[in-house]
């Protein structure tokens, strides 16, 4: 008979769910990770990790069948061919729109931490303030330096390749060396920093990828097929990184096909005692008990989760004395950017297939420059020499045209901004009352949008983005704005906010529920702002920092 | 196509309609109807056009990747009911094209007569692609280019062998020297 009683529950595998099950179990507490869908086994279950497009039956693309199993999925980039089965079907796992909002999401073990993209920065105060400086949403109880010895600590282990650029907008990290920009971005660094007076920066991307061998892995062998899995441990997920260091204690017991539908919540002891588990495959019931529970379900589903809890004492759930439970979702809202032709290099080339891109760091509301919108935006690209997916201008048929078509093209390079979401109440999830998942739970219902800043700024990521390329001669530049609809940034957060005070924030400056405290809500859900950049990095930091304080305070006899 | 980043990259190497179908690899397809049949000799009439489009040089050509094979299985599975029609029309179309050209169909005619054809049809369906409407079907021509080109060079035979493929790089240069001559990578 397993057991029912644990030190700690883990809700969520993913990528900050796998950091708390390794903090948590390094400490000495025994803890139960639950997943609500199926093991992927590190190497052994990467199954297409090493196709190639013709090793596939459609070349990796996407069918009519898939388009129609996958409503939501077939917006976007990740319905395809080669890792169809790490996308949780839409068809299972349904939720409303009040406003259209592009939900891609992992349900596996590892989560989405087997296919996101790497790209790993640190906020710096600008971000940490920026809420009370500008009076949007609520001021975060923490800054830059109670967080900077966690950004230190968990990018020691994950491995995160980087360049110490010293930018003040964007803190530097304990960087594994750096990749290579190309040519043509070092030549469009070079000239965007003389054209606006170093003011702004071209610098290679960090990614949680590591150039050297780390942690037991052998390292990134530049192949850049990172979301198919890695058999050699190239880059951060929970399979490669945190699962095995919590395995290694010994005091882990992750069980997939749990579909966590309540945490137990005693009202007299104003304590959380456990978990109801839904198991997937069987549809039985199971309670598990814990003296910590960590909700790491991703953000909208830690949401659903607290919606879900404790609606004896508050009808809105486990958190929602507050205003906040379930508002000011924010994303990063894509689709703008520009792109062009480098003349030259003609006799340069790259070597290997680079799993990174360029960044420039925000540069808009900082130090002097105001627009007439608050907050900032970055840009990630990539400069390289075009392959047979190009018109030749001599030739269209025949032998000369495919023989042009095996050499590399001219060199061109693109980017598009990663822009920052203000916190707004209006912007929210809900339970439906209606709609049904596979399993018979509710489902969410999502209203969110881009409001007027996020309007005004896309413009500035047009128009920027234009700019830079053609001062930085850059030939035949086109810019384009196409959809920026909320979700796509694949980075949802928000909706459990913290914050200072307990009427307008779900958690406290340490991620632990005003109401339960101890329970503990470290995935996206926490953040009170978006900033520009990507997210995973703080929710590592954040959820390493709150798993020490759980831990010492239920040593004290606190929790 | 793998992530955001390079798609971002690949937005934005559309210029001007330059690049052939790239939104279609972006894209990949939208619903289609089923219950297409190729016969044997409509795969030897595609393999025949994808030949001239792309023939065996001094590497392999199209009809070694079997891109006639490949172009059925994707009309059939990724295509648009209103896609496939103007791809199965343009069988008809291009032989129509071929006897005004040269009094025989395709498949009758000669290697120069097929490769001037092709040459003008290309043309037809540059011009056309310029001025329709973005949700108006395209030039089947422009569907045939687009698959050959695709289905050669993400064939095993031209990536290994008309382009150069290495499975597993172990480094990144971002600056190697380059010469006239030495092909492109396959992926």
């Amino acid at each position: 008979m397993a057991e029912q009683q644990y030190d700690a529950i883990v809700v969520g595998s993913g990528i900050s769910g796998g950091w708390a099950a390794k903090e948590l179990t390094q400490k000495g507490l025994k803890v139960l990770m639950l997943e609500r869908g199926r093991n992927i086994e590190h190497i052994k279950d990467y199954v297409n990790a090493d196709k190639e497009a013709w090793d596939h039956p459609h070349r990796g693309t996407r069918t009519q069948e898939m388009i129609k199993d996958y409503p939501v999925l077939k917006r976007d980039y990740p319905l395809n061919e080669t890792n169809l089965d790490y996308w949780c079907s839409d068809k299972e796992s349904p939720y409303v729109e009040t406003k259209r909002f592009d939900w891609f999401r992992g349900y596996h073990v590892g989560g989405r931490s087997l296919m996101w993209g790497r790209q790993s920065y640190r906020w710096s105060d600008l971000d940490f303030e920026a809420n009370a400086k500008d009076g949007h949403g609520v001021d975060w109880p923490v800054r830059y330096k109670e967080i900077e010895p966690w950004y230190d600590y968990v990018e020691k282990f994950a491995g995160i390749s980087g360049n110490r650029d010293g930018l003040a907008v964007l803190p530097d990290g304990q960087f594994l060396p750096a990749m290579d920009l190309t040519c043509v971005e070092k030549d469009v660094a070079a000239r965007l920093k003389d054209v606006y007076k170093g003011s702004r920066h071209l610098i290679i991307g960090r990614t949680a990828n590591i150039t050297v061998p780390h942690e037991g892995r052998p390292g990134c062998q530049f192949r850049n097929k990172c979301w198919l899995g890695c058999p050699f441990g190239g880059y951060f997920s929970t399979q490669s990184s945190t699962l095995p260091a919590a395995m290694a204690t010994g005091n882990l017991t992750l069980r997939p096909w749990s579909i966590v539908t309540e945490i137990k919540y005693d009202k007299d002891k104003k304590r959380a005692t456990g978990v109801t588990v839904l198991d997937a495959e069987t549809n039985k019931t199971i309670e598990y008990k814990a003296k910590i529970i960590f909700v790491n379900a991703s953000t909208l589903n830690s949401t659903w989760l607290l919606m879900n809890s404790a609606t004896d004492v508050w009808e809105g759930g486990l958190g929602s004395s507050s205003d906040a439970l379930g508002k000011n979702l924010m994303d990063h809202h894509l689709g703008v950017g520009a792109g062009g032709m480098v003349e030259g290099y003609e006799d340069k080339y790259t070597f290997g297939r680079r799993a990174n891109g360029f960044y420039i760091p925000r540069f808009r509301n900082v130090g002097d420059d105001k627009r007439d919108y608050v907050r900032g935006f970055g840009y990630q690209g990539s400069g390289s020499r075009q392959n047979w997916r190009r018109d030749v201008a001599e030739f269209s048929i025949g032998g000369d045209y495919k023989d042009a078509l095996t050499e590399p093209g001219s060199w061109t390079i693109g980017m598009g901004g990663f822009g920052e979401m203000l916190p707004d109440p209006t912007n929210k999830v809900t339970l439906d009352k209606t709609v049904k998942d596979k399993w018979g739970l509710n489902v969410l219902n999502i209203d969110c949008e881009l409001k007027e800043n996020e309007k005004k700024m896309r413009k500035d990521i047009f128009a920027d983005a234009q700019e830079m390329l053609e001062k930085a001669g850059v030939k035949n530049v086109t810019a384009h704005d196409g959809d920026g609809t909320p979700g796509r940034g694949i980075h949802e957060m928000g909706t459990a906010r913290m914050g200072r005070d307990s009427k307008t924030s779900v958690l406290n400056g340490n991620n632990q529920v005003w109401d339960a405290p101890n329970v503990f809500v470290t995935d996206g859900a926490f953040m009170a702002s978006s900033s520009c950049v990507n997210p995973s990095l703080t929710y590592m930091a954040f959820t390493a920092r709150a798993a020490e304080f759980a831990v010492n305070e239920l040593k004290k006899g606190n929790l | 196509m793998m992530n955001r980043r390079e798609a971002l990259s690949r937005v934005a190497l559309i210029m001007g309609g330059t690049v052939l179908g790239a939104e279609a690899f972006l894209a990949g397809c939208t619903t289609g109807a089923t219950g297409l049949k190729f016969t044997k000799d409509d795969i030897s009439f595609l393999n025949e056009i994808a030949e001239t489009i792309l023939p065996a040089t001094n590497t392999p050509g199209a009809k070694e990747a079997k891109v006639g094979e490949f172009m059925t299985v994707i009309v059939t599975d990724c295509y648009e009911a209103k896609d496939q029609t103007a791809f199965m029309d343009g069988f008809k179309k291009l032989n129509e094209a071929a006897t005004k050209a040269s009094g025989k169909t395709f498949m009758q005619a000669t290697a120069e007569q097929r490769h001037s054809l092709l040459v003008d049809l290309d043309k037809e369906a540059a011009a056309f692609q310029k001025t329709k409407k973005p949700d108006e079907t395209k030039h089947y021509f422009t569907m045939l280019k687009e698959l050959t080109l695709w289905g050669f060079f993400s064939s095993e035979v031209g990536a290994t062998k008309a382009l150069r493929y290495i499975a597993v790089p172990g480094k990144y240069e971002g600056t190697v020297p380059y010469k006239k001559g030495d092909k492109a990578w396959a992926t």
